[in-house]
């Protein structure tokens, strides 16, 4: 019985030949991340430990992104404590206000994350490094601490999901739109402890960007990550934003899969998911009623990259939000927000009547920069339509692509670009 | 090790957001965290709760967010052990890391309601609701994961290491 791609990296993380599906083990680890949410309790937990100091000072990442710039005096004594901590342990890769991003955009960016390596992140978005053909996941603060003090993690193996992509997406079809399809699908468990393995021709067909949104949203379906084959496209990334080496692994041909779907992107639609739960999707063509809306995001780890603000542009440039409507854009790192200021996009943005925001993580998570009162509605590129996520409890998400949501601002309802006039 | 409470029962999905709200998410004190425990999806629960006190749930519990907060926020408000038909694997490896005892068992989770007084033995697995007199075998954790609940939590199992 042959091996998963997840699997043979695994395997190669625990200097094993051989690893199977529910099998325990304890794999060494090219990165470890932490927020300025979860550092701070990771780090309280890692004093505890006999240990001195970090395993690696290059192989830990710390970004402060989610209450950044400070948005309260607690969220500044959070950050000073991870800053400390960074500089009393020389930690390489800590990016101050200026220099940081949404942790899942900037570290690939940054070449810290490529094919063949094994990540853990105390965010569960962690699994977004997947879209370069590595095993990244999410974990909590003291498997962060433990991490940063031996440089192991142990892991359950997990079986996996295969999912075929074929064929090309339409016009206004995007990564979010095919992830959301899947767990609309499958629900929000139906990848419970379960890599996704993606694979197929249509792969082809999505961009980096678009591959980093699928993968992000993995555990969403609640699995253990998502994961990409390396084709030529993710390898010219990762030579373009890094210097580490790399291993690409291919699942075996005889790998054993718990469930396989094949999904024809040429059939997807504009995929919207309603509150509260990301599964509860409706594509553009089923929403039959009027669904006015108070605000719009764009941005955050799932849809805040250059490709997106790229394609809200497109639909913003030349017209403007409707009456009382509050459109929120905010670039995932800082060179995303100079590439899009060079390619012009921030002053569409700017003339459409919508704010442009520094980078964080802010509104995704109700922390700051967006949240919502009682009654109001949004459509966010975000990952999550929780009950109370961005605000009130009897506030409203609606999850979409950047495409949709720009369409939204402009209408004051939930819109496809396709019916602008 | 036994734990004794009364159950608070909550459904599917029950996500870390509701568990605890990120707008809380600016301090990492347990105690006070433990005062907006449950808030979005149960505002009675930290007012009723009491040391040794039960969460039973239906499947996926504690999905969405990788924060440590919520398993914390839990111990912290005095729960003595989470029942699940599932959980979300972050929650779950969070939840044994810092010793907050977790079970699976389906059955369990559709034969126990609000109210009602149940014991846990964590030794055999064994769930009992003493109110309707009935009892479920829990799923048993792997020895590994045993070695770090016995040690409560992970920094403790890897300091003895």
């Amino acid at each position: 019985m042959g091996m998963t791609m997840t699997q043979k990296i695994l395997a190669a993380h625990a200097g094993l030949d051989k690893v199977e599906a529910g099998q325990l083990i304890e794999a060494d680890l090219d990165l470890v991340l932490g927020n300025d949410i979860t550092s701070p309790v990771a780090i309280k937990e890692m004093e505890k430990m006999k240990v001195d100091g970090v395993f690696h000072k290059d192989k830990i990442a710390l970004v402060p992104d989610h209450f950044v710039p400070n948005k309260d005096i607690k969220s500044a004594e959070h950050c000073k404590c991870v800053r400390e901590f960074a500089r009393r342990n020389e930690i390489t890769n800590y990016f101050e206000v200026g220099q940081m991003g949404i942790e899942h955009a900037l570290l690939p960016e940054k070449g810290l994350t490529v094919a063949g390596d094994v990540i853990i992140g105390a965010d569960s978005h962690t699994c977004t490094y997947g879209a370069l053909g590595a095993f990244s996941t999410g974990v909590g603060s003291t498997d962060m601490a433990a991490g940063m003090a031996t440089g192991k993690a142990w892991f359950k193996v997990p079986s996996a999901i295969k999912f075929n992509l074929v064929g090309k997406p339409s016009k206004w079809v995007s990564g979010k739109d095919v992830i959301l399809h899947i767990i609309g699908m499958i629900g929000v468990d139906g990848a419970l402890y379960k890599s996704m393995e993606f694979v197929g021709e249509g792969i082809a067909n999505l961009s980096m960007d678009d591959r980093f949104t699928i993968a992000n949203m993995a555990i969403e379906a609640g699995g253990k990550n998502g994961i990409f084959p390396v084709d030529d496209l993710a390898l010219s990334y990762i030579k373009e934003h890094s210097d580490k080496p790399y291993t690409i692994y291919e699942a075996d041909e005889d790998a054993v899969y718990d469930e396989e779907y094949t999904i024809d992107l040429s059939t997807l639609r504009p995929t919207i998911a309603f509150p509260h739960l990301p599964e509860n999707t409706k594509t553009i063509d089923e929403i039959q009623e009027d669904i006015k809306i108070d605000q719009v995001v764009i941005g955050s780890c799932t849809n805040g990259r250059l490709d997106d603000l790229r394609i809200a542009a497109e639909v913003l440039k030349g017209r403007h939000v409707a009456d009382g409507m509050r459109c929120i854009v905010i670039p995932a790192t800082q060179k995303i927000y100079m590439d899009a200021m060079e390619e012009g996009l921030l002053k569409i943005f700017i003339e459409a009547g919508a704010v442009v925001s520094t980078p964080t993580c802010g509104p995704c998570l109700g922390g700051y920069m967006g949240i919502l009162a009682e009654g109001e509605r949004c459509v966010s590129t975000t990952n999550r339509n929780f009950v109370g996520r961005m605000g009130h409890v009897n506030s409203e998400i609606y999850l979409a692509s950047p495409a949709v949501a720009a369409a939204s601002a402009i209408t004051g309802k939930i819109s496809c670009p396709c019916e602008l006039k | 090790m036994k734990a004794t409470g009364t159950v608070f029962k909550y459904g599917d999905n029950v996500d870390t957001d509701v568990i605890i709200p990120a707008r809380y998410l600016n301090s990492s004190d347990p105690a006070e965290l433990a005062t907006h425990c449950m808030e979005d999806i149960d505002t009675e629960f930290v007012k009723k709760v009491q040391k040794g006190d039960i969460i039973v749930a239906d499947k996926n519990f504690g999905c969405g967010s990788s924060r440590e907060h919520a398993p914390i926020a839990i111990k912290a408000a005095g729960v003595s052990c989470v029942i699940a038909e599932t959980f979300a694997r972050i929650f779950y490896r969070n939840a044994i890391n810092i010793g907050l005892p977790i079970v699976e068992c389906p059955e369990a989770a559709k034969g126990i309601e609000a109210g009602d007084k149940v014991e846990v033995d964590f030794d055999s697995g064994v769930i009992t609701n003493i109110t309707k007199g009935t009892s479920f075998k829990g799923q048993p954790f792997p020895e590994f994961m045993q070695k770090i609940i016995a040690a409560e939590g992970l920094v403790n199992y890897i300091n003895a290491k």
